[in-house]
């Protein structure tokens, strides 16, 4: 279908920049994928809720229970991070304000992310033992 | 930067409307991810503590098991479940399903009666194994 706006009438009026489409869709693939790795999550927790240390150490440096954590870790992070945006960019309308905290929510969530992944490869790997 | 040709339309805000149930289900759907934003950074504590070995562990996982460490993990077992319900009706509305007042109404009441009864069901569970240590 051929668009009749030229371009400088779309960034006038603020027309949409026609990417949305990928960050919906991305963010409904990351809710899928998180719905049975939430439940397991649960599950893992109530595993090593009442277990010390050494128990912990040994679930985490199990290869299935690893792999999952560290999927459970990277599709939330994702999956926050693009939730998170969509919360400023309703509610934040002026630009420095919107920008600082689009970035701030980048940051922090890859950050949180890469800590978390960092230390059960560490632990799975066997750096903590 | 130029001034816009016209002002972008605004969807009518929340003092319009009569309080509804899906207007708080969706209200709750991202108060719970907002919630659960803090509660990844809590897992994050955690394995940061595993990683950290076997002194910063336990203390660790005694601050979760304080009184106010519980009643934030209440808080996030609710959230989670209840983001969890919540999401997957909305994966029913982006299939177009689903979508009337009376079915929308009708699952909105089963997300929250589900998050709170499986919060129960985990919280028993958890606690009848000595809960965390």
């Amino acid at each position: 279908m051929t668009d009749l706006r030229t371009p400088l009438s779309r960034a006038r009026g603020r027309g949409a920049a026609g990417h949305g489409a990928a960050h919906w869709v991305a963010e409904r693939v990351s809710a899928v994928a998180l719905i049975p790795l939430t439940l397991w999550m649960v599950y893992a927790a109530l595993s090593i809720s009442a277990a010390g240390y050494a128990e912990a150490v040994a679930f985490v440096s199990h290869p299935v229970n690893a792999v999952l954590i560290l999927l459970v870790l990277i599709v939330s992070g994702w999956h926050m991070h693009a939730g998170a945006q969509v919360v400023v960019e309703d509610y934040f309308h002026r630009t420095l304000g919107r920008s600082a905290l689009l970035l701030l929510n980048l940051f922090v969530t890859v950050l949180v992310t890469a800590l978390a992944v960092f230390s059960v490869l560490k632990v799975a790997l066997g750096g903590a033992l | 930067m130029t001034t816009p040709v016209r002002e972008r339309p605004l969807s009518p805000h929340l003092q319009v409307w009569r309080w509804h149930l899906t207007m708080l289900t969706s209200i709750l759907h991202r108060a719970t991810g907002l919630a659960l934003y803090a509660g990844a950074i809590l897992v994050a504590g955690w394995a940061l503590a595993l990683g950290a070995g076997p002194d910063a562990y336990p203390a660790y996982m005694d601050l979760l098991a304080s009184p106010l460490g519980r009643l934030v993990l209440v808080g996030l077992t609710l959230s989670l479940f209840y983001h969890l319900a919540n999401g997957v009706r909305h994966l029913f509305w982006d299939a177009g399903l689903g979508l009337s007042v009376i079915t929308s109404t009708q699952s909105g009441i089963i997300a929250m009666a589900f998050s709170v009864v499986a919060t129960i069901i985990v919280w028993a569970i958890g606690l009848g194994q000595g809960g965390p240590q």
